[in-house]
This record gives C-alpha cells, sequence and structure tokens, in this order.
C-alpha cells in the first residue's frame, strides 16, 4: 500500500490537473461564444456568394472553354486532400476525427488506384499523416502564428491551391474540416473544392433579364476563385468553432474525472491514516499491557 | 424614393440601409444605382463607392478591394473582400 505521503502528493497532483483542465474548459467556452459569432457573421457573404454563383452557372454552360476551375482539367487521377486540424491539442478527438475522415477517403481513393496528395492545414493532424504517407504530402500551411485563422489565411491557402492547380499538380482537391452541429456535435465532413461544385440556383428567380457587364463568363472567371476562398474561410471558421466546442466538452469530462479521482484517492488516504492510527494505538495498548 | 443597399464582407455584414444613390466604380466604368434600377451584375474595380444618403448630401466614400455588385429587387448588394476605414 502507498505510504501517506505518496498519496497525498498524488491528490494534489490530479488536483492541479484539475485546475488546468478547469480553466481551459473555460477558456474554451468564451472563444466558442466568439468563434460562433465570426460563423454566424460570414454567413451572409457566403449565402449571397453562393446565389450569385448559382444564378450565373445556370446561365454558363459547362464547355472546353469555360475556366478549368469549373470544368476540371478533364481527368481525375491525382486527388489532393486538404486537411483542416488545429494548432492545439487538448480537444478531444477532434483531430483525431477529422484525420481520420480525411484517411478514409484518402484509402478510397488508393483503392480506386487514384494517387492522393496531402495538404496541411494546422499542426495537429501532421504527425499522423507524416507518418502514414510520408511522401505525399504536398505542402503544410502554418497557422500557429496567427490567432484565429481568418480570411487573409483562407486566401493564402485559396490562393496556393490554385496555383498549384494551374501547374497541374493535381486535379481533384477535398477539403476535410469539422462542421459545427453543437457544443457537444461536431461533424468532420469532406467535401470537393476543386472543381468548383456548381451551387443550384435558387429555385424561383425574378424572371426580369439580369445584365451582366463584363460577360457572364468573365464575372464567373472573377467569381470562382473568390467562391472559392469563401468555402475555404467557412471551413475554417467552422473548425474553429468545433474545436473550442470539442475543447469544452472534452475538457468538461476531464475535470469531472479528476474530481472522481480525487474522491477516491481521498477514501485511500483517509483510511491508511486511520489504519495507521490504529496500528500506533495497539502498539501503545499491546506495550503498556505487557509492562 | 429609397434603394436598399447592402455592404457584405466575408467578414460581416458592413451595411444594410436605405439610401438615395450609390455611384460604383465597376470595371468597365462607374454606374450609379437609383431605385428602381434595371438587374445587373457587374465585377467592381478596386476603389471607391460612392453613397448618397438624400439627393443633396455630400456623397459618403467607402473604398473596397475586391468588390461585385449586384442588383436586383431587393436593392443594390455590394459584395467585397476588404472594405477600409
Amino acid at each position: 500500500m502507498a505510504s501517506l505521503k505518496e498519496l497525498k502528493g498524488r491528490i494534489n497532483s490530479v488536483k492541479s490537473t484539475q485546475k488546468i483542465t478547469k480553466a481551459k474548459q473555460m477558456v474554451a467556452a468564451a472563444k466558442l461564444r466568439k468563434a460562433q459569432s465570426a460563423a454566424e457573421s460570414a454567413r451572409p457573404y457566403a449565402a449571397r456568394l453562393a446565389e450569385v454563383m448559382g444564378s450565373l452557372a445556370s446561365k454558363v454552360t459547362v464547355s472546353e472553354s469555360s475556366p478549368k476551375l469549373l470544368a476540371g482539367t478533364g481527368s481525375d487521377q491525382v486527388h489532393l486532400l486538404v486537411v483542416a486540424n488545429s494548432d492545439k491539442g487538448l480537444c478531444g478527438a477532434f483531430n483525431a476525427n477529422i484525420v481520420k475522415a480525411a484517411r478514409l477517403k484518402a484509402k478510397e481513393l488508393e483503392a480506386q488506384g487514384k494517387t492522393v496528395l496531402f495538404y496541411l492545414v494546422g499542426r495537429k493532424g501532421r504527425a499522423v499523416i507524416r507518418r502514414e504517407y510520408p511522401k505525399q504530402i504536398a505542402h503544410m500551411f502554418d497557422t500557429t502564428e496567427v490567432r484565429d485563422p481568418g480570411f487573409t489565411e483562407a486566401e493564402r491557402i485559396a490562393d496556393e491551391l490554385v496555383a498549384m492547380y494551374e501547374a497541374g499538380k493535381f486535379d481533384v482537391a477535398h477539403l476535410f474540416y469539422s462542421k459545427f452541429r453543437s457544443a457537444l456535435v461536431q461533424e468532420p465532413t469532406g467535401q470537393q473544392i476543386i472543381p468548383v461544385p456548381t451551387p443550384k440556383a435558387a429555385a424561383t428567380q425574378s424572371e426580369a433579364v439580369v445584365e451582366y457587364e463584363p460577360d457572364e463568363e468573365e464575372i464567373l472567371a472573377a467569381l470562382l476563385p473568390r467562391y472559392l476562398k469563401t468555402q475555404i474561410f467557412g471551413a475554417l471558421l467552422e473548425n474553429a468553432a468545433s474545436e473550442q466546442g470539442a475543447s469544452m466538452t472534452a475538457m468538461d469530462n476531464a475535470t469531472r474525472n479528476a474530481g472522481d479521482l480525487i474522491g477516491k484517492l481521498t477514501i485511500v488516504y483517509n483510511r491508511t491514516r486511520q489504519a495507521a492510527i490504529t496500528t500506533e494505538l495497539i502498539e501503545i495498548i499491546a506495550g503498556a499491557e505487557a509492562l | 424614393m429609397a434603394l436598399h443597399f447592402e455592404l457584405v464582407t466575408p467578414a460581416k455584414l458592413v451595411r444594410s440601409e436605405d439610401v438615395h444613390m450609390v455611384v460604383v466604380p465597376g470595371t468597365e466604368g462607374e454606374f450609379g444605382v437609383l431605385q428602381g434600377h434595371a438587374p445587373f451584375m457587374s465585377t467592381i474595380a478596386d476603389g471607391a463607392l460612392k453613397v448618397y444618403r438624400t439627393e443633396n448630401a455630400a456623397p459618403e466614400e467607402i473604398r473596397i478591394i475586391g468588390g461585385f455588385a449586384e442588383v436586383g429587387d431587393a436593392g443594390l448588394t455590394v459584395l467585397a473582400e476588404r472594405v477600409e476605414g
């Protein structure tokens, strides 16, 4: 049986762990609110842009001459998986879930004989993917220096992706991130981002003839990269909110577990203490009787 | 007679208000939008939007980067990547 001092040390160390998890939980709760409101305020732009894209795409027929971002390269041999993770841990299975979704897709694609490349955003997914696909990481995008990945980062990611795409490094890109459902539920999602899947046109648009300046195709060509940026930006925001949500839940659990553990250890400690006292008493009484 | 004008960036909805007229620096030339403008879409050169709150008021300038304008039944919507000032 562990000595009293040892037990006391263990209780203290669990207590300080609990303090950390509790602090992290409260920080996550505060950040979650911020991340959620950021995600909400990004919605109008994304919705408008999707609307415009939808109505434009319904007017332009996809042909050889249409922009490559929309029409594709004509092959689908090389797939790029863009995996967006967080930079910090302490958020439960959040990163693991995203990586798992990406790996499933990678296996599926490889089974079909395609080439798979990775583009990693954030620090946390790197180790796992590097271990499994050491030679297939196209690029690692670093977000450790920025506090909250924002539109500037989305823009840089999109620009790099488009540059790689134009250089013919890949044919299809999928984006993996975690969709924020609630503080308790985050859903790892994968979606195709290049070639840009055309958003569905709103069902009943005004019948009036819309004038375009310059023409539809040029506008579409100008809007495609922007649409891509918005999608990546949206994913980054969803990811940020999910991370905080996951972190909050995980830390809540950890705090509760630490509490349970402290309770158990305290009982053991008290029993040991009592046993020690009893032994001492017996020793004294036995000594007195022997006289 | 008011034109509903909305300015949206990825970060937030910057403006949503009724104004008299907005002059937009389109890529193929400036154009002014009043209420009842025909449906219209245009890309915007980086530059300043001029917002006239009333007919004779001095215009308020909003500099935008990476913009796109849409005029529909609901009014004028400007999507911009960045808004300065």
